[in-house]
């Protein structure tokens, strides 16, 4: 569902951009409405959200898809944690469609979809790692590296039960606004991939915007 | 030990470890059934079943003969080398309290003891401790004997009564694996009453796998996949 924003870029309390291949990690209060824009187009952030105080309880992509009784994300959709509790609700979306079932590029599972020799390309699972590495104080370890959302990428699925990854959804200046229900942790890797359409084999920046009630 | 057969009682949990190349034959007793299930790796409990590797890599939102269950590290746990049912899902997760209290009441464990309704996620979370492992560990999992199908929209409907008495399907597990399981009824089952549903389980020698493997030959990823394991078992090869 498209839906515009609210909110002017220009009033924005916080902006950071996210060169492509790299992680961003931040706390985002309880009440703070954050866009995630995609620049340059077809790119796709991969994103895991934590309670900041809990980071046990976090996104859970079974409990979202479950309670919405749909595969994809778009306005008005809540994403919910592992204790089903709504963490934060997608309030505006340009790009009409948001995949939370192909997860994210490791280099691991690169070795399988593309080649044994494709283990050493950065993956978007790495960028976890680093930035789990350099910020300790998240508290965050591999066990928490779960099933994430990959905003501004579309994967189909199809009656018949089969799984496809298209192109031709996002473009340069799409975006998704979403609010936060509690305190959390926003961790994004800008996927790097380079070997399927997801970003059009070409990895950009996204930006990220924040509007904090707080300040 | 040649074999071993079992029957779990219906809103029950188990676990145990499965040792390569053995298989796993789950046969829904009544019709009906749902398993809950999901796998780590007894020699590094941070490689689990990863249900997007899993789906991507195949191309596939259903699970059933010829794919494989990937863990995140790019491994395949098991393979599913026998299955009369063609579809189970592994994107609904678990039930919880609130879901299995708002369809068919509080549970009570005084009045029903231990014909209690449990649901999955506690199910999955007691069984995961005895383990060490805690609500972080918690991943997706899998719904075996459930169907759910998707519109144009991605709207979701569970397919009722998919699996019919004498249903099954067999795991082949391609490296040492703890399975935790449970016989919860599907997170999103509008049953009258809740689903009360055994499952009969037997464990057993696989045979060998064979350079014609339908599994391992059903997509180029798989066959990388048994590659990764060949990887990580070696030294261990005859």
């Amino acid at each position: 569902m498209i839906k515009e924003s609210q909110f002017d870029a220009h009033n924005a309390n916080q902006k950071y951009t996210v060169d492509s291949g790299d992680y961003f990690i931040r706390y985002i209060p309880a009440g703070a409405t954050f866009r995630f824009v995609d620049l340059e187009g077809n790119q796709a952030a991969d994103t895991l959200f934590y309670n900041a105080h809990h980071p046990a309880e976090r996104y859970s992509a079974t409990d979202t898809i479950r309670e919405q009784g749909n595969v994809y994300l778009t306005a008005g959709s809540q994403l919910r944690s592992n204790e089903n509790q709504v963490m934060l609700e997608i309030v505006a979306d340009t790009c009409g469609r948001h995949d939370t079932l192909g997860g994210a590029c490791a280099t691991e599972s690169n070795t399988v979809r593309y080649d044994l020799e494709k283990r050493c390309m950065h993956a978007c699972r790495d960028s976890w790692m680093l930035a789990i590495a350099e910020h300790p104080e998240f508290d965050l370890d591999k066990r928490d590296i779960s099933h994430n959302i990959n905003f501004f990428m579309n994967v189909p699925v199809t009656s018949a039960g089969g799984l496809t990854f298209e192109d031709g959804i996002s473009a340069p200046g799409k975006y998704v606004e979403m609010k936060a229900h509690m305190d959390l942790i926003v961790l994004i890797s800008n996927c790097p991939q380079l070997n399927n359409p997801c970003n059009g084999y070409n990895p950009t920046p996204i930006e990220v915007l924040v509007w904090d009630t707080h300040h | 030990m040649k074999q071993y057969q079992t029957v779990i009682p219906p809103a029950s949990h188990w676990s145990f470890r499965m040792r390569r190349g053995t298989q796993l034959t789950l046969t829904d007793v009544e019709g009906g059934a749902n398993v809950g299930m999901v796998f780590y790796n007894p020699e590094n409990l941070l490689e689990r079943y990863n249900a997007p590797d899993t789906l991507k890599a195949q191309h596939t939102f259903k699970l059933t003969k010829g794919h494989c269950l990937y863990s995140d590290m790019g491994r395949i746990f098991a393979s599913i080398i026998e299955d009369s049912l063609g579809w189970h899902e592994s994107v609904c997760g678990n039930s919880h309290a609130s879901h299995i209290e708002s369809q068919w009441g509080k549970r009570d464990y005084q009045q029903d003891r231990n014909n209690w309704q449990q649901n999955g996620h506690d199910a999955m979370l007691v069984e995961m401790a005895k383990y060490g492992l805690t609500q972080a560990d918690i991943t997706a999992n899998l719904n075996l004997f459930s169907k759910v199908e998707t519109d144009d929209e991605g709207s979701m409907t569970l397919i009722e009564q998919h699996s019919k008495a004498g249903d099954h399907l067999t795991l082949r597990f391609e490296m040492d694996t703890l399975v935790i399981l449970y016989t919860c009824p599907h997170p999103l089952s509008q049953a009258d009453h809740y689903p009360r549903k055994p499952i009969s389980l037997r464990l057993e020698k696989a045979l060998p796998v064979a350079d014609d493997d339908l599994c391992k030959n059903s997509r180029p990823e798989n066959q990388r996949g048994f590659a990764n394991n060949s990887l990580y078992h070696f030294g261990l090869e005859a």
